[in-house]
C-alpha cells in the first residue's frame, strides 16, 4: 500500500475497507440470505453457494444484504437451500441452489426484486 | 474481499485476556476448521469492550449477538449451534438482572445503552492491528482536515471545544496547545503520557490496545498545532500488550504516509517513538517523565519553567494524556459545538472511568460529564454487588478522594468532585460498600504513596512514611485522639510543602477519609471498634452455638487449627490463636460465624 496524498485517496480506502466492515453487519440491513449449512447442505455443495453468492453480491456491490449460514433447514432432498428475506416481504426459500442459481438469484431477487419461481421451494414463514 | 458470513469479535482487553480469552480464541478456531468453516469465518481480537466483569466476551455479527463468561467447550458450542445451525446459545448469553437472556446487549443493557462513546468509540469494533478498519471509521480524516487548516485554526478549535486534560489536573488542553505554539524554538516535542499508575485504572492501556491509531492520529494534530516534529509515548513496561498494537500501529501510519515525512503529501513531517518506562509512579509526573525520557532517573523537578516553555532537552514540549489525545480526533471532525453538546459548561465531553470495587457491572465506561454519580453507580453500574449498601466512592487514585454515599447525586465533572474534596484523577472509580473500613482505606492508598515516593523531598519521602505508621497505629488498635490530630497535622505540611504534584496531593485519601468519616476514626481510637469490622486486630470471629451443627467444616479449613468441638456438637474459635483470616466465615453453611468489635478479650472468648 502506497502512501495517502490527498483526502480522495483516504476516502476511497474509507469506502472499500467500510464495505469490509459491514459485511459484519453492525449497520443498517434491508436483508439477509441464510445458506443452509448444516452437514448435508455442505455435501450437497452450500460452501460454493455461500461463496458464489458472496462474490455476485459483491459484483454489483450490494452491501445492505446480509449473508449468514444456519443449520439444515430440514429440505434435505433439495439441498443446497438459500432463504431470501428481504424488509417488508415475506421470505422466500430457494432449493438446488447450485453457484449458477446463486447468482440468478442475486440478479434477480436481490438486485431487482423478482422472485426466481423455477427455484422456490416455500414461501413464507418456515 | 475477504469472503465473510460471520464474524466473531472476541475481546482481547487485558481482564478477558486474563479470564482465558485466549483458550477461547483457540477453540473458537479449531472448531471453525474442523467444520471448514475457518474460511468464511472471521475471527478478530478487538480492544476492551468494557463489560469486564463478563469476560471473556464474544460479539457475533451480523446478528450482533453477545455472549459472555464465555470457555473452550462454550466456543465449541457456539460454533456448531450458533454459526453452524444459527440457533442462538441461550445459556452462554448476558442475562438482566431478572434472569433473562438478553442478545443484543448494545440495544438494551443499561451499561452500554447509558453510555456516550467518543474515545472508546472503536473499542471492541474495529480490530486494532488493522489500519483500514479504523480508517473506515472515519480514521486519519481528522489529520487530513488539520492539514487543510492553519495551525491557529486547529488550537482555536480545541480551545472552543472546552477540552480539558484527562490525566488528572484538567488543564485547557487547548490553551497548552496555544502556549507550547508561541514560543519560538527550532525543535518542539510532543508526549502522550500513557504512564497510568493508578491502583484500579486502565483506561489509557485500554485504549491503546483497542484504538491505538486515535492516539497517533492525536498526536500528529497536536504536532502540527504546535509546530512539532517528533512525538515520544511514554508507556509503562507492564503494559506489553499496549505497545504491541502501538509498535504495529505505528509502522502502519507510516505505511500509508500519516507519518513520516510529506504526510499526506504536505510539507509537514514528524513521527512517534515508544519510551517504555519502568513503571514507578512518579514517572506519570510530568516533569519527571520528561529526565525519563531523556535517560535520566525519573524525578520531578520544581515548576516552572513548565515543559511548555522549557521541556524534553529544553525545548517546548506538549503532554497530553492518552485518553486526552483520543479526543482530539473527533473533535476536530465534528467540530467543537458538537463536542460540548455533551458534558458540562465547564467540563464538555465525556469522561472514561475504570468503575472497579462492589459494584455489579465493574469495566470500562464512558459517560458524559455532568452525569450523578447516582446514575454511573446504579444505573450503568448496576448497583451495588451483593445488594449492600454504599458507603463512599473513592475517584481519583492515590491523589484523590473518597465521597460519601450522602452526596450521590453529585454531578460528575472536575469542579463538582473537587468542591467535595476528590478529585477527577485520571478516572479510576472505586464503589466502596458497608465492609469498607474508611480508615483502611485511606491506610492503603498511603502505603502505595510510600512504596511509590521517588524521595527527593523529605515531605513526601518521610511525611507520607510518618503518616502511615500512624495510620497502622489506629488500625491496630494502638492509636490515640492525638494521632489524630498528628495526622491532619502532618497532611496539610505535607500537602502544602511537597514538590511535585503526588506528593501534594498524597495527604488526599487521608483528609477526605477525616473530612466525612471522622467517627471511624473516632470509633477506632476510642472504642477499638471498627464499624467495618474490616480491620484485623479490632475484630473477632465468633461461633454461635445456637446455629452451629456441627459439621466441622470450619474447623477443617482453619490454617491454625484453633476451631475445636466434637462432631455435631457447637464448635468453639480459640481467640488466643485465631489469625482472624476469616476461612471460616467463607464456608460455613448455617450462618453460625460472625464478626464482632471490638476483639473479645482472650479469656472470655474460650468459656
Amino acid at each position: 500500500m502506497g502512501k495517502v496524498k490527498s483526502l480522495e485517496e483516504l476516502m476511497k480506502i474509507k469506502e472499500q475497507a467500510l464495505k469490509d466492515l459491514q459485511l459484519r453487519g453492525e449497520t443498517g440491513k434491508r436483508g439477509k440470505i441464510t445458506v443452509a449449512m448444516g452437514t448435508c447442505g455442505i455435501a450437497a455443495g452450500a460452501k460454493e453457494t455461500l461463496k458464489a453468492i458472496v462474490e455476485a453480491l459483491n459484483e454489483h456491490g450490494v452491501d445492505d444484504v446480509a449473508v449468514v449460514q444456519s443449520g439444515c433447514m430440514g429440505l434435505c432432498e433439495v439441498e443446497p437451500t438459500v432463504e431470501v428475506r428481504l424488509e417488508g416481504q415475506e421470505p422466500v426459500v430457494y432449493g438446488r441452489v447450485t453457484p449458477e442459481n446463486a447468482k440468478r438469484i442475486v440478479k434477480m431477487h436481490i438486485l431487482e426484486g423478482r422472485v426466481v419461481e423455477d427455484l422456490v421451494v416455500k414461501r413464507g414463514e418456515v | 474481499m475477504p469472503l465473510t458470513t460471520n464474524t466473531i469479535l472476541i475481546c482481547a482487553g487485558g481482564a478477558c485476556i486474563s479470564a482465558g480469552e485466549k483458550s477461547v480464541k483457540d477453540a473458537l478456531e479449531e472448531e471453525l476448521k474442523k467444520y471448514g468453516l475457518d474460511e468464511v469465518v472471521r475471527v478478530i481480537e478487538t480492544g476492551c469492550m468494557g463489560a469486564c466483569t463478563l469476560g471473556p466476551i464474544a460479539v457475533i455479527y451480523p446478528e450482533g449477538v453477545f455472549y459472555q463468561k464465555l470457555t473452550p467447550e462454550a466456543a465449541k458450542e457456539i460454533v456448531e449451534e450458533h454459526i453452524l445451525k444459527g440457533r442462538i446459545v441461550e445459556k452462554h448469553l448476558y442475562k438482566a438482572p431478572e434472569g433473562k437472556p438478553v442478545p443484543r446487549v448494545h440495544e438494551e443493557v443499561p451499561f452500554f445503552k447509558k453510555q456516550v462513546k467518543i474515545v472508546t468509540r472503536n473499542l471492541g469494533i474495529i480490530d486494532p492491528t488493522k489500519i483500514e478498519e479504523y480508517i473506515a471509521r472515519d480514521g486519519y480524516f481528522a489529520l487530513a482536515k488539520a492539514l487543510q487548516m492553519k495551525p491557529e485554526d486547529v488550537i482555536r478549535e480545541i480551545k472552543d471545544s472546552g477540552l480539558r486534560g484527562r490525566g488528572g489536573a484538567g488543564f485547557p488542553t487547548g490553551l497548552k496547545w496555544e502556549l507550547a505554539a508561541k514560543q519560538k524554538a527550532e525543535r518542539k516535542f510532543v508526549v502522550c503520557n500513557a504512564d497510568e499508575g493508578d491502583p484500579g485504572a486502565f483506561m489509557d492501556r485500554s485504549i491503546l490496545e483497542g484504538d491505538p491509531h486515535a492516539v497517533i492520529e492525536g498526536m500528529a494534530i497536536a504536532a502540527y498545532a504546535i509546530g512539532a516534529q517528533k512525538g515520544f509515548v511514554y508507556v509503562r513496561a507492564e503494559y506489553p500488550l499496549a505497545i504491541e498494537r502501538l509498535n504495529i500501529a505505528l509502522e502502519q501510519a507510516r505505511e500509508y504516509g500519516f507519518l513520516g515525512e510529506n504526510i499526506m503529501g504536505t510539507d509537514f513531517f514528524f513521527d512517534i517513538e515508544i519510551r517504555i518506562g519502568a513503571g514507578a509512579f512518579v514517572c506519570g509526573e510530568e516533569t519527571a517523565l520528561m529526565a525519563s525520557i531523556e535517560g535520566e532517573r525519573g524525578q520531578p523537578r520544581v515548576k516552572p519553567p513548565y515543559p511548555v516553555e522549557k521541556g524534553l532537552w529544553g525545548y517546548p514540549t506538549v503532554i497530553n494524556n492518552v485518553e486526552t489525545l483520543a479526543n482530539v480526533p473527533w473533535i476536530i471532525r465534528n467540530g467543537a459545538k458538537e463536542f460540548r453538546k455533551y458534558g458540562t459548561e465547564t467540563s464538555p465531553g465525556t469522561k472514561v472511568f475504570a468503575l472497579a470495587g462492589k459494584v455489579k457491572n465493574t469495566g470500562l465506561v464512558e459517560v458524559p460529564m455532568g452525569i450523578t454519580l447516582r446514575e454511573l453507580i446504579y444505573e450503568i453500574g448496576g448497583g451495588i454487588a451483593g445488594d449492600k449498601k454504599l458507603k463512599a466512592v473513592q475517584t481519583g487514585g492515590p491523589s484523590g478522594g473518597c465521597i460519601p454515599a450522602e452526596y450521590i447525586d453529585t454531578p460528575v465533572d472536575f469542579e463538582s468532585l473537587q468542591k467535595l474534596g476528590a478529585i477527577m484523577g485520571s478516572g479510576g472509580m472505586i464503589v466502596m460498600d458497608e465492609d469498607d473500613c474508611m480508615v483502611d482505606v485511606a491506610r492503603f492508598f498511603l502505603e502505595f504513596t510510600v512504596e511509590e515516593s521517588c524521595g527527593k523531598c523529605t515531605p513526601c519521602r518521610e511525611g507520607t512514611k510518618k503518616m502511615l505508621e500512624i495510620l497502622e497505629k489506629i488500625t491496630s488498635g494502638e492509636g490515640t485522639e492525638e494521632d489524630i490530630e498528628e495526622l491532619e497535622k502532618l497532611a496539610n505540611v505535607i500537602k502544602d510543602t511537597s514538590l511535585c504534584g503526588l506528593g501534594q496531593t498524597a495527604p488526599n485519601p487521608v483528609l477526605s477519609t477525616l473530612r466525612y468519616f471522622r467517627d471511624e476514626y473516632l470509633a477506632h481510637v476510642r472504642e477499638k471498634k471498627c464499624p467495618a469490622k474490616k480491620c484485623k486486630a479490632l475484630i473477632s470471629y465468633v461461633i454461635d452455638p445456637e446455629k452451629c451443627v456441627g459439621c466441622t467444616a470450619c474447623a477443617r479449613v482453619c490454617p491454625v487449627q484453633c476451631i475445636s468441638g466434637q462432631v455435631r456438637q457447637p464448635h468453639v474459635i480459640d481467640q488466643a490463636e485465631c489469625v482472624r483470616c476469616g476461612s471460616c466465615i467463607e464456608v460455613c453453611r448455617f450462618g453460625a460465624i460472625s464478626k464482632v468489635t471490638p476483639a473479645l478479650p482472650v479469656e472470655e472468648a474460650v468459656e
